[in-house]
């Protein structure tokens, strides 16, 4: 309750600082509107906006559902195998060497101008800090209680299953809170190079009509929602960690 | 299943570095064998050898039963650490063993053991809410559960206090009594009080010490038996 009451307070104070800006400045409205505006425009365009940010909300979703299990089921896999891990783990690499952000135009060819391209960038993005995260909890259960269940005679397949898995979802639940602010950034990205729904393509829409106020509006209410998913796989996150 | 008893013979390099040099011992079937001896010398090398989980190192020797059968499945361990999954409850966690080996275990039988170690109350609780003694508890439930004839309990008593530790030795001897038991001990006492047979595990040997003469488990107040404590821990002074 206390870290909400400052978290209100500090945005309070940005937007104080930041209207008085606009009025000492005199700085016109399309380089910098004043936060009143932006919530007129965010008002008065409040059907658009929501429409558009529902599509963004679809993106997000899906990818951080197919992100996860994609990456959940790496690290298992990785993890069962150490030669699967050898000869995979270069190659992962190899990939986060790659700027993600510089596939979007090829993924925009390849899988179209709707929702895939995005899902699919925004699933490139996330799934490898999940499956990094998720295989580093699988890789470090204590040596001791591996003993004791092989000398148990545990098959493998039921140590994973009962052991590793539940060892490592705390840290799965690390690697979901990245991907929760990965995501969305994945998304806009996509809808920058080439969408006709979202608020990536709303706010590119609105700058380039010079409504800055639109375009903030749009960027506002993308940063509410990356927030608002980022404290949902806080508490799937917290979840997990509670044994 | 009778217990067998195990010989063991051979030594033990890591890196090129003797640990221990060639030792023979045996564990007689049915009786309590206590290894003392200074940290690092090879106790716990010895429990894994037996138990057959990785090792470091390398072992140019032999481990065997008497009656011939490998030991693989037929040993259970039991540490310092009580290794309880913490997001088991204790009557879980009694009967991991089944579970991982894809068995439908025997809750019925779990329940009359976590009677038998007083913890029959507590059995829907987690880890995290019991006390040192009582996860001591729950990992000998475990250890029982398994009901091997091999048993070997690497120093799984030394983290708990005075009062408990003698509990918990008094519990262990009556339930894994006819089984063969290896126990590794820094606590002289301890092993006078448990052990059929006490090992002092040096570099170039593994030498018997006379036990008093009194069956285990023994009464830590006899004189023989705080003479026999007393000597022994002499010997293990002079022996670092």
């Amino acid at each position: 309750m206390m870290r909400l009451r400052y978290a209100f307070a500090a945005a309070g104070f940005t937007l104080l600082l930041w209207q008085g800006i606009v009025w000492i400045t005199g700085v016109p409205p399309f380089i910098l509107p004043s936060p009143v505006r932006v919530g007129q425009a965010a008002y008065a365009n409040r059907v658009l906006i929501a429409e558009n940010a529902w599509v963004t909300a679809c993106e997000v979703g899906l990818a951080l559902i197919i992100g996860t299990v994609l990456g959940a089921i790496t690290a298992v896999r990785l993890a069962a195998s150490p030669r699967l891990h050898r000869l995979l783990t270069p190659m992962l690499i190899f990939t986060q060497a790659v700027p993600v952000f510089a596939l979007a135009p090829i993924l925009t060819l390849w899988f179209g101008y709707g929702i895939a391209s995005k899902v699919v960038m925004a699933v490139l993005i996330i799934y490898f800090p999940v499956t990094s995260a998720f295989y580093d909890g699988l890789t470090r259960v204590p040596a001791g209680i591996l003993d004791m269940a092989r000398t148990m005679g545990g098959t493998e397949r039921q140590i994973m299953r009962r052991i590793k898995i539940p060892h490592a979802l705390p840290s799965l639940g690390t690697g979901l809170k990245l991907a929760a602010v990965y995501a969305p950034i994945g998304a806009v990205i996509g809808e920058w190079v080439g969408a006709s729904k979202g608020l990536g393509y709303l706010m590119l829409l609105a700058n380039g009509r010079a409504k800055t106020d639109l375009m903030f509006a749009s960027l506002f209410t993308l940063a509410i929602m990356t927030l608002l998913l980022h404290v949902a796989v806080t508490k799937v996150s917290d979840r997990l960690s509670r044994y | 299943m009778q217990a067998p008893a195990i010989q063991l013979s051979g030594s033990y390099h890591i890196d090129g570095t003797c640990l221990f040099a060639p030792i023979d011992m045996t564990l007689p079937a049915g009786e309590w064998t206590c290894v003392l001896g200074r940290s690092g010398v090879g106790k716990s090398t010895i429990l894994r050898l037996i138990a057959g989980v990785r090792c470091e190192g390398d072992f140019q020797g032999e481990i065997t039963a008497s009656d011939g059968l490998p030991l693989v499945g037929r040993v259970s361990v039991m540490a310092q650490s009580d290794l309880l999954l913490p997001w088991l409850s204790v009557l879980e966690n009694t009967v991991l063993g089944a579970r991982l080996r894809g068995e439908v275990p025997d809750l019925q039988r779990a329940g009359n053991l976590l009677e038998w170690v007083g913890l029959a109350r507590h059995a829907g609780k987690k880890p995290d809410s019991l006390s040192g003694g009582m996860r001591q508890r729950t990992a000998l439930a475990r250890t029982l559960m398994e009901d091997r004839p091999v048993v070997l309990l690497d120093e799984p008593f030394s983290a708990l206090d005075a009062g408990t530790r003698a509990d918990m030795q008094d519990l262990a001897a009556g339930l894994l009594k006819d089984k063969t038991v290896l126990l590794v001990t820094h606590d002289p006492a301890e092993a006078v009080r448990l052990g059929h047979q006490i090992i002092v595990l040096t570099a170039d040997a593994a030498q018997p010490w006379t036990p008093p003469s009194l069956p285990p488990i023994r009464d830590q107040y006899a004189p023989e038996t705080v003479e026999c404590q007393a000597q022994l821990l002499a010997h293990l002074r002079r022996a670092q």
